[in-house]
């Protein structure tokens, strides 16, 4: 195999989220766990773009490094936590459940380690958002909608369930 | 075409799976077990945006499923935060071990 371009990006990107994620299990500090998954959602976007889907790379950027980090962020910093995980006593459930997820690891990688479906040539890189957009106005314009309705739902919900104790509070 | 085999970005996406799996399944702060439920919704959408890619037939199916998938996400991110905060307010604790009043 020739390491083309495409191939060491692909290296690149992935060892990087890869280390992110592991970073995630092993810091001990919340902020810097947070922080590190940063990493892994930056490299994922990268990943997008290698699978010329630039578009979903840039929503990628945009909800999960931007928005869905600093959400995290404050819920941290608006509640009281111990800065740092200290060591549990449940060392077992955390070995059995690490051999739970390596088999299960391994079961599906018995699955896709030898996918092979003949390539069709495709035109996804071609104006990329411009086939979405029509894709999505024309024929996935009722999910589109639909979801609409869910995130008005989320926001409504949110401010919801976060607001009634405050109102509790000053009563009492 | 392309160099990189479709079931390598398969494999990307089942390892990071598996780190959000086993995060979500062991850390006590529950912040981290949220964000650790986010990371897993990642790889799923790393496996669409693939399949849309070099699945049989390619198409942008795939991609917009993604996005729909990301919207999801966005919402469960921000209820699930403002349901935090709400215990929060009331039990002072954020140890996903106690809270278990549900329970029995």
């Amino acid at each position: 195999m020739t390491f083309s371009g495409e191939f060491l990006a692909f290296i690149g990107l992935a060892l990087a989220a890869v280390i992110g994620g592991v970073l995630l299990l092993n810091l001990t500090k919340v902020m810097h766990m947070v922080v590190a998954l940063i990493f892994t959602f930056i490299s994922i976007a990268g990943i997008y773009v290698l699978l010329s889907a630039e578009f979903v790379a840039g929503v990628q950027i945009l909800i999960y490094s931007g928005a869905i980090t600093i959400i995290m962020l404050f819920g941290i910093m608006l509640t009281k936590h111990d800065a740092e995980e200290e060591v549990q006593p449940g060392k077992w459930r955390k070995i059995f459940l690490f051999i739970g997820v390596i088999g299960f690891a391994f079961a599906v990688y018995i699955g896709i380690y030898n996918y092979d479906i003949p390539q069709a040539p495709s035109s996804l890189h071609v104006n990329n958002t411009l086939q979405i957009g029509k894709a999505m106005y024309s024929k996935w314009i009722i999910p589109f909608e639909l979801v609409s309705v869910l995130l008005l739902v989320a926001l409504v919900g949110a401010i919801v369930l976060a607001k009634k104790d405050v109102k509790e509070a000053d009563s009492e | 075409m392309s160099s990189v085999p479709a079931s390598a970005f398969l494999a990307l996406a089942l390892i990071l799976f598996c780190i959000g799996l086993y995060g979500a399944l062991t850390k006590r702060n529950t912040v981290i077990v949220l964000i650790s439920i986010e990371l897993m919704l990642n790889a799923v959408n790393i496996n669409l945006v693939t399949f849309s890619k070099y699945g049989l037939t390619p198409s942008i199916t795939g991609q917009i499923f993604a996005l729909f998938a990301i919207c999801v996400a966005a919402a469960e991110a921000a209820i699930g935060l403002a349901i935090l905060i709400s215990w929060y307010n009331n039990k002072k604790t954020v140890n996903i071990d106690e809270i278990n009043s549900m329970k029995n």
